[in-house]
């Protein structure tokens, strides 16, 4: 690896301190301080994937227990959405590992350029997913406590619906029929009345996607202050483990959502 | 903390100005150290006043129970003591007690490090943890916290209408946080002892007191963060009707038992395994003799960790889960008894033929190992599934958990808190006292505990407010024992505090230990060790000899 060969001209002696202004000092050398962060973050994401664990544990539960639930209710959620964030994220884990290779080489630009383009990936997640939620509240598609869904009712309410949670109109006449189909992405709601607890599939929904888009934030947050520290020139061959590690935070954070896709969009 | 500021002197030999006490003035520079051995300090006056607190709701419940009926308080006001009892002692004096404020301050010592790998994080673990205690005492204001330290379903989730809608919200937003303060104090042991060994401690070189922590902490990063989800799952169920565990909407509220027990099981390991480290120690320094069967001790905590993780079941045995799932998690709550065993009877060889001082911390030490056996052993009972459903939620458990918790954790918290405090404090402690409040301890639990696994036998269940009057001498009994326990616990505390003005100052290694903490002075000075120490066997005994100078314990020539 790289970090073997970078680290190698710290493992001498102490008092590089003011070589490396970044090295604390209760590390002996450079190299311990980039082990011990690496290691920190990787528990840190073995944590993140057990704090995911319930819900999908949930999801598993209620998936088997009650397959229609999930057979009506991802059909209110539009793959075309879903897929176009999922190619955002997998896009912005591109320009983040390609940071960090960046923030090895020192070349301080493609750092900041790769940042810039991984943030703009998260921002445009999260409006991609605020317009499917305000869709989801306006129809009333919420979590059991608040379920009230009405939509299928009359084709009159196409029109008032299509305003925010289309944007391609040209499909927006399409039959209910061919609606269930979802093809080109274009699910106008479930089709036939709602199974019993049909609510629960919100439940997990908003769940998932929000405990997950929370982590979005965070990511940015992240991101922001590592963007902040690349301008500053904190960054180089000799010091670049944040990167690295926000990096495998923000891997972790497309990885959970390259499982949400498929588990709550794609089903049948 | 304006108390231990007090602390003056250093150690024979060492001038005033050198160590982590004096290192700098001033109130800041406690509440913004980032010295481990200062947070372990902080830990260990917030943890013992949480211990306190828990103790006085422990008595309170003990009080009410000496007559049937009323004694001092209502029903609604008790069912609020045992639950505030529970929910103080277990997730803000027991979890943390050991690891964060004994661990915090050894472990690096021990590692020969300078500190812990992340002495920010570790820090802010600290300040997590006064944030979810302050949303515990929110919740006392509230008043009508009652849904037991467990915050079962659907109880925990109906909407009262009341206070005690916020007074669960505000709890359970503590536990969260609590939660992740013992996620980050976890991760930052597991670093430390991945990265930070001093060449030449191998992992067999380790002291057991480490391996006990790292098992703690592998448990702490796996298990914690389901708690997290659950408690969180909770609260979106509470305040927005998620659904997930109410089965009017469609959710399971048994799942809520099976998530948080995934979590709480191993939390039992989380709260005895560093006692167990702590026994490790004491057992070796004050026999004398070289640990008996070192790799045994050492793999048993891990085993213990690891199988802590497979039995969450067991709590669950009447709550309908299946039968197959009854009996495969009997079967493997049976197996935990093997590590347990091995830990108790390799103590034991260690003791056999060897040169045993009375200390306060080996009598701390005696109480564990057979308050601990009793505990483990009546474990088996419950894990009987056929004896577990006449059992289930009598005293019987109650008592079981007690003597495991209380018989183990606690006892070996103040025998860690008397064995360590010359090298935290500068200071020895007076051995009378100590002795006394070992032998108080050690007695006054039994009386409290012993008379409740007949009372469990016998019916009586737990949590109850009334009882029939055949039970009163049990809980009279009981009760005078909480109180002896309780002065114990006093007395040990007072004569802690008591040296910190008048005990005299304590030698680098006063009971002969071997490990890396004892060869840095006492109190240590900021940077641990100005080189990296040389690592050999932390207990081979007979490299150390008494010098009667310094009234301690000094490397044989």
């Amino acid at each position: 690896m790289s970090e073997h060969a970078v680290a190698d001209p710290h493992t001498g002696h102490d008092g590089h301190q003011g070589h490396n202004p970044f090295h604390a000092h209760h590390f002996d050398t450079p190299k311990q301080q980039f082990d011990a962060g690496k290691f920190g973050m990787w528990l840190f994401l073995v944590q993140e994937v057990l704090f995911f664990s319930g819900l999908f544990v949930f999801y598993a539960i209620v998936r088997v227990n009650h397959p229609e639930i999930f057979r009506w209710g991802h059909q209110a959620l539009d793959p075309f959405y879903g897929f176009v964030n999922t190619i955002v994220l997998i896009f912005s884990s591109l320009t983040m590992a390609w940071a960090v290779r960046c923030a090895q080489k020192g070349q301080r630009t493609g750092l900041i350029v790769n940042l810039v383009i991984t943030l703009v990936c998260a921002g445009v997640f999260l409006c991609v997913k605020y317009v499917e939620y305000s869709a989801k509240f306006e129809h009333g598609f919420l979590w059991a406590g608040r379920f009230n869904p009405h939509t299928e009712d009359h084709a009159g309410d196409h029109s008032a619906t299509e305003g925010t949670t289309s944007h391609d109109s040209g499909h927006a006449d399409a039959s209910h029929a061919a609606s269930a189909e979802g093809h080109g992405g274009h699910a106008h709601g479930p089709v036939g009345p709602p199974p019993k607890n049909a609510g629960v599939f919100f439940s997990i929904y908003f769940g998932m996607t929000g405990l997950h888009a929370i982590h979005v934030i965070a990511g940015i947050a992240a991101i922001t202050w590592i963007l902040v520290r690349s301008v500053r020139g904190d960054f180089g061959p000799d010091y670049f483990g944040p990167v690295d590690y926000v990096g495998l935070y923000w891997h972790l954070v497309d990885l959970v959502w390259i499982y949400l896709f498929p588990m709550l969009y794609l089903i049948e | 903390m304006a108390t231990v500021d007090v602390v003056r002197s250093g150690s024979a030999g060492h001038t005033e100005t050198d160590n982590y006490l004096t290192h700098s003035k001033g109130l800041l520079s406690w509440l913004l150290t980032l010295d481990h051995k200062r947070i372990g300090v902080m830990y260990l006056i917030a943890t013992s006043a949480a211990f306190l607190l828990g103790g006085f709701f422990a008595l309170m419940v003990r009080t009410e129970l000496w007559t049937t009926g009323r004694t001092i308080m209502n029903h609604d006001t008790y069912n609020q003591m045992f639950t505030l009892h529970g929910a103080v002692m277990v997730f803000l004096f027991i979890i943390p007690g050991i690891p964060a404020a004994l661990g915090n301050f050894i472990l690096p010592i021990m590692l020969g490090a300078k500190d812990v790998a992340f002495p920010r994080l570790n820090l802010a673990s600290f300040y997590l943890w006064m944030m979810g205690a302050t949303f515990f005492l929110a919740a006392l204001s509230f008043t009508g916290l009652d849904t037991g330290w467990t915050f079962y379903t659907p109880y925990s989730t109906t909407d009262f209408g009341t206070g005690k809608d916020n007074a669960i919200i505000s709890a359970v937003m503590g536990v969260f946080i609590l939660g992740f303060s013992s996620i980050f104090t976890g991760l930052n042991f597991l670093v430390t002892i991945h990265t930070m060994r001093p060449p030449g401690m191998t992992w067999f070189r380790m002291p057991l007191f480490l391996w006990a922590i790292y098992s703690t902490a592998i448990i702490q990063v796996l298990a914690t963060p389901v708690l997290a989800i659950t408690l969180l799952l909770l609260l979106v169920e509470k305040t927005l009707g998620f659904g997930i565990f109410d089965p009017q909407l469609g959710g399971d509220p048994v799942l809520f038992q099976h998530f948080f027990w995934f979590y709480s099981h191993p939390a039992v390991y989380i709260m005895i395994l560093p006692a167990m480290g702590v026994i490790s120690e004491l057992i070796g320094v004050n026999c004398r003799r070289h640990i008996f069967g070192y790799r045994f001790i050492a793999y048993s905590s891990v085993a213990i960790a690891l199988l802590g993780f497979l039995v969450w079941g067991h709590h669950m045995f009447t709550s309908g889960q299946s039968k197959l799932a009854s009996v495969v998690f009997s079967a493997i709550t049976f197996s935990v008894a093997i590590p347990s065993a091995i830990k108790i009877f390799n103590w034991l060889s260690t003791m056999y033929k060897g040169s045993i001082t009375f200390n306060a911390p080996f009598l701390y030490a005696l109480s564990f190992m057979f308050l601990f056996t009793i505990g483990g052993l009546t474990g088996l009972f419950l894990a009987t599934l056929s004896v577990d459903v006449h059992l289930h939620d009598t005293y019987f458990v109650v008592a079981h958990f007690h003597y495991v918790m209380v018989g183990g954790a606690l006892t070996s918290f103040l025998g860690g808190l008397f064995h360590w405090w010359p090298k935290i404090s500068g200071k020895m402690y007076s051995e009378t006292p100590a002795r006394i409040s070992a032998l108080l301890v050690f007695l006054g639990f039994n009386l409290t505990f012993l008379p409740q696994f007949v009372m469990g036998t016998r019916g009586m269940p737990r949590r109850y407010y009334n009882y029939l009057p055949e039970f009163e001498p049990f809980h009279q009994w009981s009760t005078i024992g909480a109180y002896v326990l309780g002065a114990g616990a006093l007395l040990a505390f007072a004569t802690v505090i008591h040296s910190i003005f008048r005990g005299k100052p304590a030698p680098m290694n006063p009971w002969g230990g071997a490990s890396l903490e004892w060869t840095c002075s006492s109190p240590p000075p900021h940077n641990n060790f100005d080189k990296a120490p040389s690592v050999e066997d932390c207990y081979d005994y007979d490299k150390l000899v008494w010098d009667e100078k310094t009234g301690g314990y000094l490397m044989r020539k």
